[in-house]
């Protein structure tokens, strides 16, 4: 799960991460009194999680209450880069001599934390690694031993930031450690660090993400999350335990188990179609998970068939069987679906289907076959014309220019219990 | 011969008592496996059906020998039940629970690589030797005993290119369910080493999907390490960045970990990449084909 600013702030003062005065603000009124509060000048910051807030003007300095006025007006609603910005939070200026960079990342292919130094911030860590690498200091850390005040020293002397500030910046990244670790974060990022005028080292952006699996255990993070700012179909599968990623296709897609759903995905784009969602029913779905399952996928409007792909394991075809049978029931389906069984019970779920006489569903005896007959009955995506003549695979891989990089969304709650 | 699971496993289920962990446990004592004891602390003295329970992993290794434990247990119990059941001795801990936080399992996985127990999982499937003994949730009835060794991070898809081999007549080693999460006890290096060692296996067969590095080292240690054949598949070709895709792993972060970059790495040192399950399968049959 991503934080805000103003919430991984509030986890870095916890910690003893010297952040700048501020107030999180929801209105104007809230942000002039936050001014009020402050003392002039403050600087007043978008909340939305995406990098380049400045270079769209979503952070600007203030001198008085007129001025915060006129931004924080100009600011709150404000579009970036597709986010709306419904928070603020009005911050006291600081005055900056130096602008470092600092994060600590979870490695996975370490498997250890890393955690890294730069006497070069303010610009994102691909143009620091761009203009000079050897700016960029980073080690591991062996969780079992934790970071130790010779890591920062290494990191510092070796990122060649001013001498003056070597202890300070080394003590900022002990505590940034700790934020890191009990906190469970995935990702802790602190660009710029700030040296001010008096030489003192605060944290001026946090960029926290933190482990959707370990919310149980922080219960205030766990308060973070804005369902607001969450996609219409993502939440209502999230409050039923469904495991659903919105995609901007119009083929709705469930399947059992995430590598088969990923797969399934793979062999729609190839066959020509665009994926609407990726659905995740579980290990060992019953009948009421896929009714709501059927629910979630024909809540997008942009849905014109929709695929069941199941591998029976654990799960039993005869249940999925029955559960589309009684979503057809409940709901007023028109999209055609297209459905695979195979596996465990597939003859006995495939008896049930065809025993019911669904209007519009299509059984197909395997996976490619059942991918080309549902790209059929959908028909053309609306903006998919140039997709379906680029080549299949790895055509849909390209970068999503929307998204933001290192930014993993927290991952499902931990409902599924195999 | 398979690999890490067999005849001669002893096996203790950690949660045995549980709605989950008998029906798993049960269902793999009755596919073969010597299923000797379970753990569910209070409940020392108790049985599921026959099989004995008790209140730690060390008194159930005292008593019964066993050395392979399957941990199913909740995930906030899971990391102290891995790291009971390496310190009671067990060779081989599989853990199929879903949902560990990371940084709990960056300390075990840590705390295991100083010891000799190793780890499958967790967010896995499990390990199955066809003919032999399962130990995990993969339905067994898919497979026969065969020459093809799977390696997977993912169980349904793993079910789907079995089967698929399975209709060209091949049968397994060993399947061996990695895991979907990001930090995991066992990678493909560590299962392909095994594959490549033992006699059993005639063919490697790995299944990759987006997220971390892991596909791409394979891809250099298979250049350096391995004679066997190896055929590999990759999901989540279709997979936007910064989402995750199901399991907590499977995730594209910026540029790194696509689909694309795993499959290209894996071509370039020689290693044959199927572009959907059934190609993999037919791969495979090539593969095995030429050889004879």
């Amino acid at each position: 799960m991503d934080l805000l600013e103003y919430q991984g702030k509030q986890l870095f003062s916890k910690h003893g991460v010297p952040v700048p005065d501020g107030r999180h603000a929801s209105s104007v009124e809230q942000a002039l009194a936050a001014g009020e509060e402050l003392g002039y000048p403050v600087v007043v910051k978008a909340q939305v999680q995406i990098g380049g807030r400045g270079k769209a003007g979503g952070i600007k300095l203030a001198g008085d209450a007129s001025e915060l006025r006129q931004h924080a007006e100009a600011i709150l609603g404000m579009d970036i880069r597709g986010l709306t910005v419904n928070e603020l939070y009005v911050e006291r200026a600081s005055d900056i001599a130096e602008e470092y960079y600092a994060a600590i990342v979870f490695d996975r292919g370490a498997k250890q934390p890393m955690v890294m130094l730069s006497r070069m911030g303010g610009m994102d860590v691909e143009e620091i690694a761009d203009k000079d690498p050897s700016a960029m200091a980073r080690l591991h850390v062996d969780p079992l031993v934790g970071f130790r005040p010779f890591h920062g020293r290494r990191l510092a002397f070796e990122s060649g930031i001013a001498a003056d500030v070597v202890r300070p910046v080394g003590a900022l990244l002990e505590r940034l450690y700790e934020v890191f670790v009990a906190e469970d974060a995935m990702l802790v990022e602190v660009n710029p660090l700030l040296v001010t005028g008096e030489r003192e080292v605060v944290a001026l952006d946090a960029k926290v993400t933190i482990d959707g699996n370990a919310l149980y255990r922080h219960p205030d993070s766990a308060q973070f999350r804005d369902p607001g700012a969450e996609d219409p179909q993502e939440q209502m599968a999230r409050e039923r335990g469904l495991t659903y990623v919105k995609l901007d296709g119009n083929v709705g897609i469930l399947g059992n188990g995430a590598g088969l759903v990923m797969s399934t995905l793979d062999v729609v784009a190839q066959a020509g179609g665009k994926p609407a969602n990726f659905l995740d029913a579980g290990g060992g779905s019953k009948a009421e998970a896929i009714v709501d399952a059927v629910e979630v996928i024909l809540s997008d409007p942009k849905v014109t068939a929709v695929l069941f792909n199941i591998f029976g394991g654990i799960t039993r075809c005869d249940e999925v069987a029955n559960g589309l049978v009684t979503a057809f029931s409940r709901l007023d389906v028109s999209a055609p679906f297209v459905v695979r069984l195979d596996g465990t019970n597939d003859e006995e779920g495939r008896r049930i289907l065809a025993e019911a006489e669904l209007p519009n569903v299509d059984v197909e005896r395997t996976m490619l076959e059942a991918a080309a007959r549902v790209v059929e009955l959908a028909g053309p995506a609306p903006d998919a014309r140039i997709e379906a003549e680029s080549p299949p695979v790895g055509a849909a891989a390209s970068a999503d220019p929307q998204a933001a990089p290192d930014s993993p969304v927290s991952s499902r709650p931990p409902v599924e219990q195999p | 011969m398979s690999i890490l699971v067999g005849p001669d496993t002893k096996l203790v289920v950690s949660g045995l008592t549980g709605r989950e962990g008998s029906f798993h446990g049960l269902n793999n004592r009755r596919y073969g496996t010597d299923l000797v004891a379970g753990v569910t602390p209070g409940k020392g003295g108790q049985d599921v059906d026959g099989v004995p329970v008790f209140d730690t992993v060390h008194d159930a290794v005292a008593e019964t020998g066993a050395d392979t434990s399957m941990v199913f247990v909740p995930p906030r119990f899971a990391a102290d039940s891995i790291l009971e059941a390496a310190e009671a001795g067990v060779e081989l801990v599989v853990c199929i629970t879903e949902g560990i936080p990371a940084h709990d399992m960056l300390r075990v996985y840590t705390h295991l690589k100083r010891g000799s127990t190793r780890l499958i999982g967790p967010n896995c499937p499990g390990v199955l030797s066809p003919g032999k003994a399962n130990v995990g949730i993969i339905p067994a009835h898919f497979f026969s005993a065969g020459g093809v060794g799977l390696v997977s991070r993912s169980g349904t898809l793993t079910y789907q290119i079995g089967n698929e081999l399975a209709q060209h007549g091949f049968g397994n080693s060993t399947i061996v369910g990695i895991g979907g999460d990001p930090v995991v006890g066992s990678s493909f290096i560590d299962i392909i080493s095994l594959f490549e060692r033992d006699d059993q296996t005639e063919l490697i067969v790995m299944c990759g999907e987006i997220g971390g590095d892991e596909e791409e080292r394979t891809a250099d240690y298979i250049a350096e390490h391995v004679t066997k054949p190896v055929i590999a598949y990759i999901a989540g070709f279709t997979a936007p960045p910064g989402k995750t895709m199901g399991h907590a792993g499977a995730i594209v972060s910026g540029s790194s970990g696509t689909a694309q970059a795993k499959a290209e790495a894996l071509e370039a040192k020689g290693v044959r990449v199927g572009r959907d399950p059934t190609q993999v399968a037919q791969l495979a049959a090539e593969s095995l084909g030429a050889k004879v």
